[in-house]
């Protein structure tokens, strides 16, 4: 069943640290077909039937189990737009990985559009990992464009991890929440963009419900001449906390544009907006030399910390 | 063995040349520990950032171990041999206790071994060895790790610029013997420290007094502190700050 190249392994292994079949419940998605998927008592996966994609359905108080999904393109020119969409079950406490590995040799576009939904039921827990990565040499681009819609029953909690580290040429990734009462989210994001990528994220976190709360938080290096763009929003139309945070460092001629947005409905509604973009200060390369670290060594170190 | 000839900097501020060091001769030999210490702004800083490679001199040679340093970038100074603990430790989002201390060795130390040198400046070490080496650490807390990095190179020379400033008075003890330690030690290999404290005045070999960038008087501890004793504009803002506070500072 599960027929996969070197290279294809390779993104497996770099997007959701699998060196093989994982456990639990899975799906892989290889140039545009599934090449693997096993279903669990708990969790079920299924083809959509009118549009490509999955339905992951976990059952209600579903314990320490995990669904992988992680998609590989090796396919020079290939474009795909994929909808899934998970349903996890009250008091549901599960991990998702997903994740997508573009290899592209060839001289055409390759893209993914991932559209992922959640529908986290009450006092659930969810830790939702996405990597992405790109490789090859060719002068194609690697595109991806991951939506991601969360809504949250009342004291549900989502924690999202995002990293994109290397080699995707072109991103915009848009991601949504609404959260009831007492539901919390967390997001860390960590982007490292090089050569001429460009990557936009933007987010819009609606918090309707009292005590539910937000922490958005984005490290990022943009290097080269590549251009970020952080755009996040927090909507507070109850008594509730939400957080943005977006802390870059910018190299050579990168350009980064972080665009803060609080709405506040509501007289109780707390809301915070940080941002910090800068190089990497002098002081801190000099501190590593004095370690025996060259220039370029300590500036490494530097920014492996940053992302970390 | 550290040798300094004829070392000065100077900087050019507003079209006006300022002299930070002027001519300074000095030398660490090996085996000693040599304190300096001068009044705030006479250039202590400033000189053991030329002899580390922080900042490059106007004139003048800095010889290490018998070859010539001068032109040498700070790492590869760092290679053969110099260590240097900052005035104001620097701060890293992301990089942890035990990442810097595994970088001052060189070598991928077990979180074991590294704590030895965390104990060393009185950190509880398994509470320190995972922390990130950012803002949530206190100024004394950061000190002690900065103090901790540079006792984990083993290094030739080890300079440390002020170690006494932000420790609190307890571990001000313990610090005084780490650096006694330290002292008995130390074959081919020496110990400079910059400070205003009496206390490590009192184990010094030699000490340096500088004001205004040069070298007041130098020579063993013997024949210069007694001449400290009465002059205590040489710092005692910095003495009484370390002791818990004098509010005229
Ligand atoms: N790069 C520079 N440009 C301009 N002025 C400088 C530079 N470096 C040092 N100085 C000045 O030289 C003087 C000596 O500074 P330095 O930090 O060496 O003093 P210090 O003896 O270490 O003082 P303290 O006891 O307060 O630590 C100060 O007046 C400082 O402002
Ligand atoms: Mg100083």
């Amino acid at each position: 069943m599960l027929k996969l190249d070197e290279i294809q392994k390779r993104l497996l292994r770099e997007v959701a640290d699998l060196h093989q079949v994982p456990e639990g419940a899975y799906n892989i998605r290889s140039n545009g077909q599934s090449a693997g998927r096993q279903s669990t008592a708990n969790i079920e996966i299924t083809s959509k039937t009118d549009v490509s994609g999955l339905e992951v359905r976990i059952k209600p108080f579903t314990k320490n189990e995990s669904v992988h999904i992680p998609v590989v393109m090796t396919e020079s020119g290939m474009k795909e737009v994929v909808y899934n969409d998970f349903y996890v079950g009250e008091g549901a406490d599960v991990v998702i990985v997903a994740g997508c590995g573009i290899d592209n040799c060839g001289n055409q576009d390759s893209q993914h559009d991932g559209i992922h939904r959640f529908f986290v039921g009450k006092n659930a827990k969810l830790k939702y990992v996405e990597k992405h990565y790109g490789s090859g040499e060719g002068s194609g681009k690697r595109i991806l464009n991951p939506g991601t819609e969360v809504y949250q029953e009342k004291g549900s909690t989502v924690e999202m991890e995002m990293v994109q580290i290397k080699g995707v040429d072109d991103t915009k990734r848009t991601t949504t929440a609404r959260l009831a009462a007492g539901a919390k989210l967390l997001v860390r994001e960590r982007l490292m963009t090089h050569g001429e990528q460009n990557a936009v994220s933007t987010y819009v976190v609606t918090l309707d419900g009292p005590d539910a709360s937000a922490d958005v938080v984005s490290r990022s290096v943009a290097r080269d001449k590549s251009f970020q763009k952080f755009d996040a929003k927090i909507v507070g139309n109850a008594p509730c906390h939400g957080h943005t945070e977006c802390d870059s460092i910018i190299m050579d001629e990168g350009r980064i544009l972080a665009v803060p947005g609080l709405e506040a409905n509501h007289v109780d509604a707390a809301l915070v907006h940080e941002a910090a973009i800068g190089k990497i200060a002098g002081e801190q390369i000099v501190k590593l030399m004095t370690l025996g670290l060259t220039e370029q060594e300590a500036e490494e170190q530097i920014i492996n910390g940053f992302l970390q | 063995m550290l040798n300094v000839t004829n070392l000065s900097f100077s900087v050019t501020v507003d079209g006006k040349r300022r002299d930070i060091i002027r001519q300074v001769d000095l030398t660490v030999p090996d085996g000693k520990l040599v304190v300096i210490t001068g009044p705030n702004g006479s250039g202590k800083s400033t000189l053991a950032k030329l002899i580390a490679g922080i900042e490059t001199p106007t004139a003048g040679r800095v010889i290490f171990n018998g070859e010539d340093v001068t032109a040498l970038p700070i790492h590869e100074r760092a290679r053969r041999g110099i260590a240097f603990a900052f005035q104001q430790p620097v701060r890293f989002k992301g990089i942890r206790v035990l990442d810097l201390i595994r970088i001052a060795t060189g070598k991928s130390l077990s979180a074991a071994d590294a704590c030895e040198y965390l104990s060393a400046v009185g950190l509880c070490a398994r509470e320190y060895i995972d922390r990130e080496v950012n803002a949530s650490l206190s100024g004394g807390e950061l000190k002690r790790i900065e103090i901790a990095t540079v006792l984990a190179r083993g290094a030739g020379l080890s300079i440390f610029d002020e170690p006494e400033a932000g420790i609190d008075l307890w571990s001000f003890q313990n610090l005084i013997a780490v650096f006694q330690k330290m002292r008995a030690n130390i074959q081919n290999s020496s110990i400079l420290v910059i400070s205003h404290q009496e206390r490590i005045l009192n184990i010094a070999d030699e000490i340096v007094v500088l004001k205004d960038g040069a070298i007041d008087r130098q020579g063993p501890r013997q024949a210069i502190l007694p001449t400290l004793t009465g002059t205590m504009d040489l710092g005692c803002h910095k003495q009484m700050n370390a002791q818990g506070g004098c509010a005229g500072c």
